[in-house]
């Protein structure tokens, strides 16, 4: 019994795709099974009752086929002008598709979903235009043939006898929102195309003989239909689902087909994709790697070819490395819950199959609950051997004559050992020549292997087998003994060149592995956008042994070269234009992509997390080891590490500067609570003497007189406030930019002294400043504010005929002042502490008086300068403040 | 001399400064007119010539210092400005545009009073003849350049010379640096304001009793000085 719940997953993409709708525009196509039945006539109709109803329509291309009607309806709608691009002597007209982005209408009519676009274009395929539309939230009105669907242009091509090159693959057909299908009975086309109302008349005839013959136009429709109503059969199903329906689920069949290097794999895949539509099925396609053979073989390109055919027909795509192809599938199937096995038949000489059998009766063999399929291939015009094609095997002479030298070095041996009456047994020479075979197919492969088998039976012959030193057999014997050793040789041959070749291909995935592993461990341990990409790229650079390149996001809209600046990729034009679809995209594209494929280097996009942080540009000097799709997978890996470390990386920049910004605020914060009771102290008193003064007559005059003096002190208080305050704040905005001047120390303490002399009339203060004292380079006006404050200080805190004593001395490139006194000094621990926004070291009532600023702002007056000022208490009691101040070394002569 | 029947003109904005203004000036003797904006400070100005001006820097319709440049096309009486604080860079302009004095906000009218004072005492003191001038202990000579304190001879350089005898027949008023080393040295040194704090913190050893404490030569920060007046 099934579970009656509705699946997650299942949910969760129903979810995606209802997410997907609201962001992007939607996808409506007029489908048809043939040109002439009417599609661009129908879409432009309901182009123009849409206009009709007041919607914005746009007409981005139409095939200008000279149709009176067609163009009838064009007349009156918008249309975008059409790129033209002149190739090879004649005009070509091409949709263009910045052009409708900067449009952007509402709903934009785009004829022939199919077509191919020339090479100038941004990408090979409409279709692809189409997308970016669609991602960019314009709605796409679309035509489509039927024989333009992926999975269906092999079966068409068997009906009608004509290949369409230009198709889409199916999940563009699938995820189209709107399905309109145009139908007219193949009769009526054929009156149409007769009237010449489809074709011109020269072309009409060319059209009747190859492709307008009503069988295949009856073939054509039924097919067209069938899609539709499988499209109808699919929008009941989600609207089934979008019920949390009890009713059937999706079955739950999983499809698996098996890849290789033969060209009736593509028809395997196209039949494994139809079935998996028809089952609703989700279904893997799978290859074996038995050899270690370079991605540049045309065998392992082959797989790529069809690995990609796969993924754009839907399916997930793994390969396994293994021994033996029918048991690895087997049991990658078992782990996968695989319900159904597709595979190609193939020709194997009827003898072979007796003697060995093949992979297909493997796995028909021993697969248990698994159904399995075998697909007929089509004419097979260059049938290779499927797999385990040994590297060495291509090109060098040298190898065979490896295999000549080690056979000869055995029999050299063997001999010397008879010579010596060492050893004289004929299994002891075939002992020897076996141990050579097995050790040219190690090191050599199998090729040079099976030479050296043979090699060694003709020396087994010729040296030790009686006649000696012909290759006449006297007893009929020794032709079993010679059959055997080069069977074994044979057998021992392939056997060890097919574990050396899983060896190396082992090795060279433990060593991607261990590549992607370093490349997190480094860039776990760095910081900096710099050194991460610097760290990744050589890592990459090191893995394609080619050249990279990293763009970043920036704020500007193009985004920047990071690492590589004087590659050849980042000199091409075409690579920024690259990287930047890239990383808007998040998509690869670039050389041996579908989209920009004459950019220069394959373009990875760095997505992280949040959004795209840049893109990855790399460029092999063999261009084909690109579409090797391990190793695409490895660089993808590596883009997304250094895309996650870079979004660290910002996250981190991003917390330092909120941890800041949370400082200031605090800090605002509490010169905000600070200052407004500080503000309210004096208001109130003013507010209350005044208007006592002003309420009551009967006031002797000593009282109004001392109303008067609070009036007079508390404003004087509250503007003394009000200025340290905008001191502080001009000083923390950096707005105060110090004018610095040359000042003579004497009279900016002088000038102190002159505006503190009424808060220090009963204080005694003495300046010490001697007449050999240098010129300081300072802010007249800040520096006297720093004696201002320091005096008015002690005049608060300590009591009145307290001694204040003012010094100077300089040192080399220093000017050493201490302000100092004998009051009560300050609170022991506070020393570091007083110089702190709003910090009071004296908790009496008095300690009001003072703003709490004063010493902050000398801080932050001498920061500005380069200076210090430090507090301390004298061993002999009272408080000291030491002010530093860089001496210039220019400083001009006092005198 | 009496002060009081001095006309004097307000030119300011804000009304409750305007009003302690007129109280206070009216009560030390003098007659007040009040003008709001530049405009009318202008009108009232040109139809009934004041003895001396009080103009603030900040008005709602004209920059201060245009409206004094216009004053100082024509008007040769003092003018005396208010600003803030901060605005030490507004004072210098100010004074060197021909501001006889300025009084930062806030102040107090003792403040005030003695700046205008000094002010209309200045303008009768120019051009009166007197060879030998007395303020405090300090006694200058300047038939015979002879500078004395307490009656004991000082010796000062030519340059010193010429800085105090500059201050002193400006006693009162405050000089800014541009125009002591206009005065002193000559129009080409304009630019080293230094050369002035280095002979003043001279010519303060010679004639000070402590120099941090100065008596006559008074510093105003960022501005310049002024030889106190009493």
């Amino acid at each position: 019994m099934e579970s009656q719940r509705p699946d997650p997953d299942v949910l969760l993409a129903q979810v995606q795709s209802e997410e997907d709708a609201t962001k992007r525009g939607t996808l409506r196509i007029f489908f048809g099974y043939a040109a002439g039945v009417g599609k661009t006539y129908s879409m432009l109709q309901a182009a123009r009752q849409a206009v009709s109803q007041g919607r914005e329509v746009v007409v981005g291309y139409v095939e200008p086929h000279a149709r009176p009607e067609t163009q009838a309806l064009v007349e009156g709608l918008e249309s975008l002008a059409v790129r033209e691009i002149p190739y090879r002597g004649v005009t070509l007209r091409e949709f263009d598709v910045d052009a409708a982005l900067k449009r952007r209408p509402e709903i934009l009519l785009v004829d022939e979903l199919a077509h191919s676009n020339a090479v100038d274009c941004r990408h090979e395929k409409r279709w692809q235009d189409v997308q970016e539309l669609l991602e960019a939230g314009i709605t796409v009105w679309s035509t489509l043939n039927v024989q333009h669907i992926e999975s269906l242009n092999d079966v068409i091509g068997q009906i009608t006898g004509t290949v369409v090159r230009e198709t889409i693959p199916d999940h563009v057909f699938d995820s189209a929102d709107e399905l309109e299908l145009v139908d007219v009975t193949p009769e009526e086309l054929l009156q149409r195309l007769n009237a010449g109302k489809i074709y011109l008349p020269e072309q009409a005839q060319r059209a009747l003989e190859k492709f307008f013959q009503k069988r295949h136009l009856t073939a054509l429709r039924e097919l067209s239909l069938r899609q539709a109503a499988r499209r109808v059969h699919s929008d009941v199903e989600t609207a089934r689902q979008h019920r949390a329906a009890v009713v059937p689920w999706a079955t739950n069949e999983r499809l698996l087909v098996c890849v290789g290097p033969s060209p009736t794999t593509a028809r395997v895949i196209r039949t494994a994709k139809r079935l998996a539509a028809a089952l609703d099925a989700p279904w893997l396609a799978v290859s074996i790697d038995l050899s270690g053979a370079p991605a540049s073989s045309p065998v392992k390109q082959r797989v790529a070819q069809h690995f990609r055919l796969a993924e754009s027909l839907g399916a997930e795509t793994v390969t396994l490395p293994g021994q033996e192809v029918a048991r690895t599938i087997l049991d990658f199937a078992r782990d996968r819950n695989v319900t159904k096995i597709l595979i190609g038949k193939t020709h194997v000489p009827r003898w072979r199959r007796l003697l060995w059998g093949t992979v297909v009766d493997d796995i028909v063999d021993r697969s248990g609950p698994i159904d399995v399929y075998v697909i007929q291939g089509e004419d097979e015009v260059s049938m290779e051997r499927p797999m385990g094609k040994p590297s060495r095997e291509r090109g060098s002479f040298a190898v065979f004559v490896w295999a000549a030298v080690w056979v000869s070095l055995a029999t050299g041996l063997d001999i010397g050992l008879r010579e010596l009456r060492f050893a004289d047994s004929e299994a002891n020479t075939a002992m020897l020549f076996l141990a050579a075979v097995t050790w040219t197919a190690y090191r050599h492969g199998r090729g040079p292997a099976i030479f050296a088998s043979v090699l060694s039976v003709l020396m087994f012959d010729f040296f030790f087998v009686p006649p000696f030193y012909t290759f006449a057999v006297a007893d009929v014997q020794y032709l079993v003994s010679f059959g055997v050793m080069l069977a074994i040789g044979l057998v021992v041959s392939t056997l060890t060149s097919r574990l050396r070749a899983q060896v190396e291909s082992t090795r060279l995935r433990e060593r991607r592995t261990a590549a992607l592993y370093d490349l997190g461990k480094q860039l776990s341990s760095m910081s900096g956008q710099t050194f991460l990409v610097m760290a990744a790229a050589t890592k990459v650079r090191e893995l394609v042994q080619g050249e990279v390149a990293v763009y970043v996001r920036t704020s500007a809209t193009l985004p920047e070269v990071a690492f590589g600046k004087d590659s050849s990729i980042t000199e091409h034009s075409v690579s920024l234009p690259t990287a930047q679809w890239v990383i808007e995209h998040e998509q690869i594209a670039g050389a041996g992509a579908n989209t920009l494929p004459n950019a220069p280097a394959l373009f990875f996009p760095l997505t992280g997390s949040q959004q795209t942080r840049g893109a990855m540009a790399v460029r092999a000097p063999e261009p084909e080891r690109l579409l090797d799709p391990d190793l695409r997978r490895l660089l993808e890996a590596c883009a997304s590490q250094l895309a996650l470390a870079l979004e660290r990386d910002q996250l981190a920049i991003d917390a330092a500067n909120a941890r800041v910004q949370a400082e200031t605020e605090q800090v605002r914060s509490s010169l905000l609570s600070g200052v407004s009771h500080d503000l309210k102290t004096p208001l109130a008193a003013i507010a209350g003497a005044s208007s006592t003064l002003l309420e009551s007559d009967r006031l002797d005059e000593s009282t109004r007189r001392e109303l008067l003096q609070t009036v007079a002190d508390e404003a004087a208080r509250l503007n003394r406030l009000l200025e340290n305050i905008l001191q502080m704040s001009k000083l923390d905005a950096g707005a105060a930019t110090p004018q610095m001047q040359w000042h003579v120390l004497e009279e900016i303490v002088g000038s102190a002294l002159h505006r503190t002399r009424r808060d220090l009339a009963e204080h005694k203060v003495r300046a010490e400043l001697t007449d050999d004292l240098p010129l300081l380079f300072v802010d007249g006006l800040l520096m006297e504010q720093v004696f201002v404050n320091l005096l008015e200080n002690a005049a608060r805190y300590t009591p009145p005929e307290t001694e204040i004593v003012i010094r100077a001395a300089a040192a080399h490139d220093r000017l050493q002042i201490v302000v100092s006194d004998n009051g009560p000094g300050l609170p022991p621990g506070s020393e570091g502490r007083i110089f702190d926004k709003f910090f009071r070291a004296h908790a009496s009532a008095d300690a009001g008086r003072g703003s709490g600023l004063g010493l902050a702002i000398c801080r932050a007056i001498l920061k500005a300068h380069g200076g210090q000022i430090k507090a301390a208490n004298r061993p002999t009691g009272g408080a000291e403040f030491t002010i530093t101040l860089p001496v210039l070394k220019n400083t001009p002569m006092f005198r | 001399m009496t002060m009081r029947g001095h006309h004097i003109l307000i030119i300011e904005d804000e009304q409750p400064i305007r009003r302690f203004l007129r109280a206070s000036l009216g009560d030390a003797g003098f007659r007040v007119s009040e003008a709001t904006t530049a405009q009318e400070g202008l009108r009232e100005a040109v139809s009934s010539p004041p003895d001396l001006i009080i103009l603030d820097l900040g008005l709602p319709d004209q920059d201060g210092q245009e409206v004094l440049k216009q004053l100082r096309e024509w008007y040769r009486s003092p003018i005396i400005i208010l600003s803030a604080r901060d605005q030490e860079g507004q004072k210098v302009q100010a004074l060197d545009h021909g501001a006889d004095d300025y009084v930062t906000k806030p102040f107090g009218v003792g403040e005030l009073l003695a700046r205008v004072r000094v002010a209309l005492r200045h303008t009768h003191l120019v051009g009166a003849e007197s060879t030998t001038v007395h303020i405090g202990d300090l006694e200058v000579d300047l038939a015979a350049r002879l500078v004395t304190i307490r009656g004991k001879p000082v010796h000062l350089t030519p340059i010193e010379y010429k800085l105090l005898t500059t201050m002193m027949k400006h006693a009162g008023k405050v000089l800014t640096h541009r125009f002591l080393l206009r005065e002193v040295w000559g129009p080409q040194d304009s630019q080293e304001n230094h050369y002035v704090r280095v002979f003043v913190a001279g010519l303060r050893r010679k004639i000070e009793d402590d120099s941090t404490r100065p008596r006559y030569l008074l510093t105003e920060q960022g501005v310049g000085y002024r030889f106190a007046a009493e």
